[in-house]
């Protein structure tokens, strides 16, 4: 991300812009660095005094610490302002793994749920470390070493339920994940058996239509705010779009249903219905995701454009679309995967088919998103099978978004540099 | 970004090129379909509310007409999106510290990717996870919560034998909002500046330290901004709630209970089916509340967005 | 109409103005496009779609595909909407068939009459005769016995303990906890809660004084969307009570319930007995076969708590097409194939030769204008 990087494709060479917000866009680095010498520090640290180990003498030949009696009191009051004990390196690990150790065994012997005792296993190894280090090193040193475990212990209980949630749909979910699930349709299908080959292609189809929507009117309102806009437009269509993201879906469904119930009366349901939905959602996404790929395009490229006679549109089409493409080819794949998960606004306008449609135009569509629902929400007398198919249609879903998440990110890391 | 009016007058004056012209037209034009969309959306939604809006309060469902039809919702909706802003809020900032400040660089890109994963998940499957795995596991801590916790009011009780309650429905939320509010404390805490940080570092200061001295305070408005975007999702959420929650429209503290209020979508999500007439509108017109409620915590948080930024420059 | 149709369509076409370059191509591939006006079952082709009740849903996922394996080039789909939706649709000419869970009323019966050209053709079939279970979950009692007036105390959480001596008298034999009750309703407007409803008013009118609708009126309970969503709240907790279409109770108790002097379970032959021990209304039309239920039987073997779902369908069709596909497909749902799949596949009851006979007439009288 770094800005000095030589460009390859363009003849010019981008020059570092000595800016706050440049040297923001690459903080990893400096980051990073700062904090491996922090370790560093921290690392070299313990050889120099020997706080915690009774054995260790530390190479300072300080006769106090002799004459007063032992490092474990810690007291080698006259000296110590300068520096202060430090615990081993290894000494949170330990202190965790010995408490994990008491209370996975509190945990077998059924004295501790296992939630409360992994709970209780972090905050207890928490306050271990945060003593230990208070008496060894100081308050200051503990008080960093104890939001240091804060920290790592929320992060690991915020990735927890994704955890939770992954397992759970590909557990319940692999039974039905077979050939038939994505071959057949559900046409004719009483009780267990069936796919979901109808959804899949609805969604599919809904998706893409609402892309082909979405996709020109998103980039070209970004192209007009980035490049064109000025004004009360400007600022108006800046904040709306912001407004616009944070439309409910089932509105955005109520409101294409409204729509269409105006040409065509209540009782019409279309693929399109759905998509013209979804657009509602996924055009802001795609506007804010393009404007901000815009900006980071260097300026310099459009003014070498301007100079060489080149008209603006030309260069919008011929340079900066192109620089910032891959950026632009991830903010939408982005968005494709957050609307192609959205079930309410398609259960109001799609409708429900168990035969295969491909026309958007004409009739009902299933999709993925609402089969899921519906198999879960009506099941027949063998129950089961509709809730595998459910589970089986979930991670079928989540697959997809997460290929289109990993494409979106290769596209970004192979063609993403130009601008980086 | 640094110099933004060279766009402006960059083309040679005088000389308006078709080409130019029917792009400026199309960039405008855009911007103007979306515009026309959302008044679209707003109109579409007073214009179905407005029989609603109007009607006598004996014609509304239930008794005391459409104002005491939706404050419930309401209350509903605002109880659960808070709750899930208490947990989400302290949890992002944990999440974005660990990312910017505290993993090794190279788990920092692949952990991003992680959270980024969860804001892709549909909320079909959050629901169905919800009331599958969450809320059965969460049955013991709330009976926990009410034998030890019951003399606060939120945890008053009688403890549901389900789970299926609107802690469970906040911590659901709060799962699904952890990832936007991360995206963008995670944005601001990596760009605190530099000056700042080594400089904090050179007068001694501890890793905490720092944070508290320099990446704290300059994301502030940050974390503000992302916590009302992520108020702004939950509040709108359907289908997980609607999967989870048992809402008997009892307007309650009580989070623990098996008597829960309803939110708007849900309830919207759960009555449109067999709604006719003044019913559909009644709905809507609780869908141009919710509207409202979102629109204006939207609103709150771009003011606190630009602010941050018009600051941090 | 279709000309109309795809000039909306370019409307909506030009007021998205973006991205929409297959606006053209509107093949109309999903009307009817039966060719001929012999109604021999293998020649039919095209699509009708309907809506309504989604009591209806798995029966007529089996009726579709028994017929659509019957006819290889027909399409039907049923969009489980829920009844007020399926109404409103039927009414506005969006679908050729529906399901509601109550009959038309009032205005919406002339509506209904109107949209189908005349009050005496407008069909309502009962095709979907299911009953409403009792579902427990209380470890150690395996035979609940429950009088009506009983239920409604306990489902007004009047009653509060399974031991309570109410429910006690009920059940001599059994061992009951002291366990509180958890009362598990529908959270969704549903046709299952007015059914039972309906019931309770009749038979507990004095505990019941609740006005009837689809909404649960007692809070405090636990609530929960759909069938699917009580059994699995019932099943998760523990001295729970709901209710549910009987097909779906799955392994949770059962509760008998007393009608006369015995205590019937909710079988499909019980509920078929109820719907034979009911009034038929008069004033649906010539084809409107809508009943008043007899809640209040005490017909021995008779399961009063039955909900009923009916069919709607015109009489006349603008195509031939569509009245021959409408025609061909109610008179396969009331066959007793078409019975008979839906009992194995959704678990409702039958209806009888008698009742069959009777609505014959109707499916004969469809045809196109």
């Amino acid at each position: 991300m770094s800005s000095s990087r030589d460009d390859q494709t363009t003849p010019t060479h981008a020059p570092p812009v000595p800016d706050d917000q440049q040297q923001g866009a690459g903080p990893d680095q400096p980051g990073a660095a700062g904090d491996r010498a922090a370790d560093r520090g921290a690392a070299a640290a313990p050889p120099a005094t020997g706080g915690a180990r009774p054995a260790t003498t530390g190479p300072r030949p300080t006769a106090t610490a002799a004459a007063v009696g032992g490092p474990t009191d810690g007291v080698v009051a006259p000296m110590r302002p300068i520096t202060t004990g430090s615990l081993p390196r290894l000494a949170p690990w330990l202190v965790t793994a010995a408490v994990s150790a008491v209370a996975l065994a509190l945990i077998l012997a059924d004295v501790l749920a296992p939630g409360v005792g992994a709970v209780a296993a972090a905050i207890a190894s928490g306050l271990v470390v945060y003593g230990w280090s208070r008496a060894v090193e100081g308050p200051r040193r503990a008080l960093d070493r104890g939001v240091t475990f804060a920290v790592a212990g929320t992060f690991l209980v915020a990735i927890t339920p994704l955890a939770s949630l992954l397992y759970t749909v590909v557990s319940r979910g692999l039974p039905r994940f077979d050939t038939a699930f994505f071959t057949e349709s559900g046409r004719n299908v009483v009780g267990a058996g069936g796919g979901a080959e109808h959804a899949i292609v609805g969604t599919l189809i809904i998706t893409g239509a609402a892309t082909l929507i979405s996709v020109p009117i998103g980039i070209m309102a970004a192209i007009y705010l980035q490049e064109y806009g000025k004004g009360r437009l400007k600022a108006a269509l800046t904040f709306f779009v912001d407004v616009m993201t944070g439309i409910p879906s089932i509105v955005a469904g109520l409101f294409a249903f409204a729509l269409f119930s105006i040409f065509f009366g209540p009782g019409v349901r279309m693929g399109i219905m759905g998509a013209v939905a979804l657009s509602v959602l996924m055009i802001p996404i795609v506007v804010r995701s393009t404007e901000e790929m815009l900006k980071i395009v260097p300026q310099h490229l459009r003014e070498a454009s301007y100079a060489l006679g080149v008209p603006k549109w030309r260069t919008i089409l011929k340079v900066v679309l192109p620089t910032a493409l891959a950026g632009i080819v991830t903010g939408v794949m982005v968005a494709i995967a957050r609307v192609m998960g959205e079930t309410a606004p398609l259960l109001i306008t799609t409708g429900v088919l168990s035969s295969t449609n491909t026309d958007p135009f004409d009739g009902r569509m299933h999709s993925l998103p609402v089969y899921a629902y519906n198999q879960y929400k009506f099941p027949g007398v063998d129950k089961q099978a509709f809730i595998d198919r459910a589970w089986a249609a979930a991670l079928t879903l989540i697959l997809i978004v997460m290929l289109l998440n990993v494409i979106a990110r290769l596209i970004y890391r192979r063609y993403g540099t130009e601008i980086r | 970004m640094s110099t933004p009016d060279i766009t402006a007058d960059a083309p040679p004056k005088g000389v308006k090129r078709p080409g130019d012209r029917i792009f400026t037209g199309l960039a405008t034009g855009s911007g103007i379909a979306i515009l026309t969309v959302l008044a679209g959306v707003a109109t579409f939604l007073i214009v179905k509310a407005w029989p609603a809006i109007t009607a006598g309060s004996d014609e509304i469902k239930g008794d005391g007409g459409l104002i005491a039809y939706i404050a419930p919702l309401a209350f509903g909706t605002v109880l659960g999106s808070l709750i899930a802003i208490v947990i989400a809020v302290p949890m992002a900032m944990a999440v974005s510290l660990f990312i910017s400040h505290y993993a090794p660089r190279r788990l920092a890109q692949p952990l991003s990717y992680v959270v980024d994963l969860l804001a892709a998940i549909p909320s079909v499957v959050y629901g169905l996870w919800g009331i599958a795995v969450l809320g059965p596991a969460a049955v013991s801590l709330h009976a926990w919560l009410a034998d030890n916790l019951g003399f606060i009011p939120l945890f008053s009780g009688p403890p549901s034998v389900t789970g299926r309650t609107m802690l469970v429905v906040g911590v659901v939320l709060a799962v699904m909002i952890l990832p936007i509010i991360t995206a963008i404390t995670r944005e601001v805490y990596s760009q605190t500046p530099r000056k700042q940080i080594e400089g904090a570092l050179a007068l001694g200061a501890t890793r905490w330290e720092m944070i508290r001295m320099t990446v704290l305070p300059f994301g502030r408005s940050g974390l503000i901004g992302g916590a009302m975007l992520g108020l702004g999702r939950a509040l709108g959420e359907t289908m997980a709630v609607t999967i989870i929650l048992s809402a008997t429209g009892t307007v309650t503290f009580d989070l623990i209970s098996s008597d829960n209020p309803s939110t708007i979508a849900a309830n919207i999500a759960l009555d449109f089916p067999e709604s006719s007439g003044l019913d559909v509108n009644v709905l809507i017109a609780s869908g141009l509340a919710l509207f409202a409620i979102t629109l204006v915590v939207n609103m709150i948080a771009r003011t606190v967005i630009v602010r941050t930024e018009k600051a941090s420059r | 109409m279709k000309s109309q149709r795809i000039l909306a369509m370019s409307a909506v076409c030009g007021a998205l103005a973006f991205g929409l370059a297959a606006c053209g191509d509107d093949d109309d591939s999903g009307t009817t496009t039966a060719s001929g006006t012999e109604s021999g079952q293998s020649s039919l082709s095209g699509s009708i779609a309907g809506a309504g009740a989604s009591s209806q849903a798995a029966a007529k996922e089996a009726w579709i595909a028994g017929f659509q394996t019957a006819n290889g080039d027909v399409t039907v789909s049923y969009d489980p909407v829920g009844s007020g939706g399926g109404r409103e649709q039927f009414i506005a000419g969006g679908t050729a068939f529906g399901g509601t869970d109550s009959a038309f009323k009032e205005d919406e019966l002339a509506d209904a009459q109107k949209r189908c050209g005349g009050p005496d053709n407008l069909i309502q079939l009962p095709v979907y005769i299911s009953p409403i279970a009792i579902i427990y979950n209380l470890d150690g009692v395996e035979n609940l016995q429950l009088s009506p007036e009983t239920l409604a105390k306990v489902l007004k959480q009047d009653i509060k303990k399974w031991n309570d001596p109410a429910i006690a008298a009920d059940n001599p034999d059994a061992e009951l906890p002291d366990t509180a009750i958890t009362v598990v309703n529908r959270s969704d407007e549903s046709g299952t809660t007015e059914n039972l409803q309906e019931y309770l008013s009749a038979v507990a009118g004095d505990t019941w004084d609740f006005e009837v609708s689809g909404d649960w009126p007692v809070k405090g309970g636990e609530a929960a969307q759909g069938t699917s969503g009580v059994v699995e709240a019932v099943g998760s907790g523990s001295g729970t009570i709901g209710y549910a279409d009987a097909s779906q109770a799955g392994d949770l108790g059962v509760a008998t319930i007393k009608v006369g002097d015995e205590f019937v379970a909710p079988t499909p032959e019980a509920a078929a007995a109820v719907v034979e021990a009911s009034k038929q209304n008069d004033d649906a039309g010539k084809f409107g076969f809508t009943y008043e239920l007899a809640r209040d039987t005490d017909a021995s073997g008779a399961y009063p708590i039955v909900l009923i779902s009916y069919e709607m369908a015109c009489t006349q069709y603008d195509s031939p097409e569509e009245a021959a596909l409408v025609k061909a497909f109610l008179g396969y749902e009331i066959s007793p194939e078409g019975q008979e799949a839906a009992a194995k596949a959704a678990g409702s009851a039958p209806i009888s030769d008698a009742l069959r006979t009777k609505f014959q007439p109707a499916i004969d009288a469809i045809g196109a204008q």
